[in-house]
């Protein structure tokens, strides 16, 4: 037994808000929980084993895993929870790869989630760093963007409307996306004027707070044709995260990227990442990012992202579309956020996106972001590995 | 250069992590304490399909795993399947040391409420035993709007 | 028939329990108990496939809690890895899987806790649901008495019995050199100690401590050529409802299924007959009486009388925690991953002072949640 293969077989979210006040935690979940089953036909009786994460402290309930029995259907099954800050949807996402390729569990329900509504973002995220080092100077998840932002912008030219580019077109996206929460197009204008949050980051540079959640299950090749006609297989997937304080993060360009996706290349067989893959959801928490990061994943030379969005190659249309949900900068619900990524490219590969659907995918990459300047990277395809 | 760390002076940082919470209770949670608070009524929702009632109300049934629309009201009696009498100092519990906790199957209900138990001495509390709720004369929506539940 | 083919834990390593390890860092406990793994195991970093660290960041103090070890243990150096908040139990069936899945040869999986850096009352009150529960002032202590006062009454299980596990326990414990607390107390000195919550008394508990402890898994020709394999024969873990009025706090029902699935797996038909020594998770005095029940050793609702006769003794045909338990040393997370550890000691005859004769196959435990709501059971063997 070990070494199935496995596929994504279906996919549920909430409609993400700001603010949920119709439903506590136990009910978000379940929401998209339901949504996911019914998107694969299927029953809670089918699912072999649940995997939940989120971010304690933004809901403030130790053991969520054991609190939203309710909401994930874990009773009677296997169940555990793992958390690892922004990426904990890929690493939650991935778990699900890992638990059906065992050949140990058949069918499994991967959830992530977050109530952000629920505290004060900055003042949980805060409690992330160490309490003896970084935490009398940490600013809040921005501060330490704005700083590899500054960075970038010296060394390469960039500039703060290349930047604006990325948010413009995440936000363009969204309007294709019934579930993002923010669907009201912007123009660059509308970034460069809005409100500077930590220089050079503005309000519409960045993302939202958001209440929402996904699943997706996975199935392994037992199972997932009979489930999905068109399953997203796993291919490859990384978890980088190298780094634990501030002061020893190399902000020359994402480091942990580079070495997730390198690997994740040189698993998946992937020589020509702008070539070979179709459509990309990117944790992209802010507009910089979406330059910097997209080097990291090797689309392009160091210094080369501004003039490969503005050429609109990452648009929708365009050679390798990047974000069709409209990505973070429309919708964070942290915890569920990097298993979004997941979850969209799938349903890319299943053919099932509706208006923000890209015609023709075969590969499709998604990634996760978060703690302290970590990347996760999966690989998902059409092809049967 | 090293340096030889015996005798080194262990230090201790002492802080806090304050970070405030708003939880939503949600449309079921927030009749049930709409009940308490107006009307001093208890009320459950019932499972469909085991019939399960469930106090505190859930939207979705835990044995079943689907959703629970139909609303019971209970009577506000019932009988101790268990408790316990706190011996420790703690300030999260209501009342005065000792504060006596127990779960509470109210008449009608499938599941036990957990609360306080009170207006009886520790020892007079008995497994088995029939209890009221007792409520607070001024009440805010919330758990604790009852105040305990008293042997009848 | 087995899911498991050639997996193999092939090295352990835990710090002492200590009550306050204050010159110590998350870090520092971590790296120590994975260089002990690694030396155990004849291995260095290279050999280490993947990573996967087991915290909790309420009892650390910090969201993310990842984040404070994973450069003790690998993540520095560019491994994949994962965290898993819960028992290390289960952390460890985590890491199997990855291996299983034919990515990784090998996993490395810690734990850390200090239990020292925070008042548990706070920390474990958060467990409980914010709107129903937490405002009653629901802790791990008025929680597990509740069990405790329900599994008494409904099958007649006394104090005396529950005080016995203790007894044994700390007897355990003298022969354990990574143990806290090295002291016998006697039945009289169980039942007279001071009442925490009515009916637990302070030996009825244990106490709040600090520890890492590391496990390096093993699959295929990795594990073949391991210096010490002990083979895992079957694993099965399981949630009940989290609600307290939700279950009958008395019947560990989420045990006995992850148990089934497990001797299904490793074949056992009848556990107190096949299993040689256990180790268990004895958070409390009568949670070691109700988890016999759920592994099968007796009957629902015979815990009590199994130690009666002296079975779960060192001299009895199935001894469990010889290592002296969690009544000895609790560091939360982490001990369901020492249970594991102690049983792989067990199975190679490495236990010194607290062997067990001839054991062939070990089962190890682990919980997660209040009132055990979720299980995790290992079988090990030769």
């Amino acid at each position: 037994m070990g070494k199935k293969r496995t596929a994504i077989v279906a996919t549920g979210q909430t409609h993400h808000r700001s603010s949920r006040l119709d439903v506590n935690g136990i009910e978000l979940i379940n929401e998209a929980v339901t949504r996911c089953l019914e998107d694969g036909d299927l029953t809670i009786e089918d699912i072999d084993a649940v995997v939940i994460g989120n971010m304690d402290h933004f809901e403030g309930i130790n053991y969520v895993d054991m609190w939203s029995i309710d909401g994930s259907g874990g009773f009677m099954k296997p169940t555990f929870k793992l958390t690892t800050g922004g990426t904990t949807g890929s690493t939650v996402g991935q778990s699900g790869f890992y638990l059906t390729s065992s050949g140990l569990f058949d069918k499994v329900l991967c959830i992530g989630w977050e109530k952000n509504s629920e505290s004060d973002t900055t003042a949980a995220i805060t409690t992330a760093f160490d309490p003896i080092w970084d935490r009398l100077v940490f600013a809040g998840a921005i501060g330490g963007l704005a700083v590899e932002a500054t960075k970038y912008m010296s060394e390469y030219g960039a500039t703060e409307e290349d930047a604006a580019y990325v948010a413009v077109r995440d936000r363009t996206h969204a309007l294709n996306n019934p579930y993002a929460q923010l669907r009201k197009p912007i123009t660059i204008e509308d970034v460069m004027t809005s409100p500077m949050l930590s220089d050079p980051i503005k309000l519409l540079d960045v993302c939202p707070r958001t209440d929402g959640a996904c699943a997706v299950v996975w199935a392994n090749e037992d199972y997932a044709e009979k489930i999905c006609p068109r399953p997203a297989w796993f291919h490859a997937g990384s978890v980088k995260h190298p780094y634990n304080m501030l002061g020893d993060t190399d902000l020359s360009g994402l480091i942990s990227m580079e070495m997730a996706a390198k690997e994740a290349y040189q698993k998946a067989g992937i020589k020509n990442p702008l070539k070979e893959i179709d459509v990309m959801e990117l944790y992209l928490p802010y507009s910089c990012s979406g330059l910097s990061w997209i080097e990291a994943l090797d689309l392009c030379e160091r210094g080369g992202a501004p003039r490969l969005v503005r050429d609109g190659v990452t648009d929708m249309g365009g050679e390798l579309p990047i974000n069709p949900s409209g990505g973070v900068i429309a919708t964070n619900c942290i915890g569920a956020t990097a298993l979004l990524r997941i979850a969209e490219a799938a349903i890319q590969i299943m053919d099932k996106g509706g208006d923000r659907q890209v015609p023709d995918v075969e590969t499709a990459l998604a990634t996760g972001f978060g703690g302290c300047f970590w990347s996760d990277v999966t690989i998902l395809s059409s092809k049967k590995p | 250069m090293t340096t030889d760390l015996k005798g080194q002076e262990l230090m201790v940082y002492e802080s806090r992590i304050k970070v405030p919470y708003t939880w939503s209770v949600g449309e079921v949670g927030s009749r049930f304490l709409t009940e308490l608070k107006e009307n001093k009524k208890i009320w459950g929702t019932k499972c469909p399909i085991c019939e399960a009632v469930f106090v505190p109300p859930k939207k979705t049934c835990t044995y079943c795993f689907v959703t629970c629309h139909e609303w019971v009201e209970l009577k506000d009696e019932g009988v101790l399947q268990t408790y316990t009498v706190v011996r420790y100092d703690t300030t999260l519990i209501p009342g005065k040391k000792p504060q006596i906790i127990g779960i509470v199957l109210l008449d009608g209900a499938d599941t036990g409420i957990t609360h306080l138990i009170g207006g009886v001495s520790p020892d007079q509390v008995k497994v088995g035993m029939r209890l009221k709720a007792v409520f607070n004369d001024k009440r805010a929506g919330h758990i604790l709007d009852i105040k305990h539940f008293k042997p009848i | 028939m087995s899911g498991i083919d050639n997996i193999a834990i092939v090295g352990v390593g835990q710090t002492t329990i200590e009550r306050n390890k204050l010159g110590d860092t998350f870090a520092d406990m971590v790296f120590e108990a994975t260089q002990k793994a690694l030396e155990d195991a004849g291995m260095t970093m290279d050999d280490i496939d993947n990573v996967i660290t087991t915290s909790n960041d309420f009892w650390d103090g910090r969201t993310i809690s990842t984040m404070a070890v994973n450069d003790a243990c690998g993540a520095g150096l560019g491994k994949n890895i994962s965290a898993l908040e819960g028992d290390g139990t289960f952390s460890c069936f985590y890491g199997m899987t990855r291996i299983l899945s034919g990515v990784y040869g090998t996993s490395l999986v810690v734990s850390h806790v200090k239990g020292s850096e925070s008042e548990n009352i706070h920390i474990t009150n958060a467990i409980f649901d914010p709107i129903y529960m937490r405002p009653i002032g629901l802790d791990s202590l008025n929680s597990a008495a509740m069990q405790m006062r329900r599994y008494m009454s409904k099958y007649g299980v006394t104090e005396e019995q529950c005080a016995k596990v203790s007894v044994k326990n700390h007897k355990n414990a003298l022969n354990n050199p990574y143990a806290q607390i090295k002291k016998e107390v006697s039945l009289e000195d169980v039942l007279e100690s001071r009442l925490i919550a009515d009916p637990l008394k302070l030996y009825d508990c244990s106490p709040v401590s600090d520890a890492a402890a590391a496990v390096i898994i093993a699959g295929g020709d990795r594990a073949k050529k391991a210096k010490k394999p002990v083979w895992v024969k079957g694993v099965g873990y399981c949630a009940d409802a989290y609600f307290l009025g939700d279950r009958d706090l008395a019947d560990a029902i989420a045990l006995d299924m992850a148990a089934s699935k497990a001797y299904e797996m490793a074949e056992i038909t009848d556990p107190l007959e096949e299993i040689d020594v256990a180790e268990v998770y004895d958070a409390f005095s009568y949670m070691e009486l109700m988890w016999y029940e759920g592994l099968g050793f007796c009957p629902i609702g015979a815990g009590g009388k199994l130690i009666d006769k002296g079975i779960t003794e060192m001299d009895g045909a199935l001894p469990v925690n010889p290592s002296g338990g969690l009544l000895s040393g609790h560091p939360v997370i982490v001990g369901g991953m020492i249970r594991l550890a102690e049983a792989v000691l067990q199975v190679r005859g490495d236990a010194g002072d607290h062997q067990v004769k001839d054991v062939n196959t070990a089962l190890a435990h682990g919980i997660n949640g209040a009132c055990g709501q979720s299980h995790c059971v290992w079988i090990v063997g030769r």
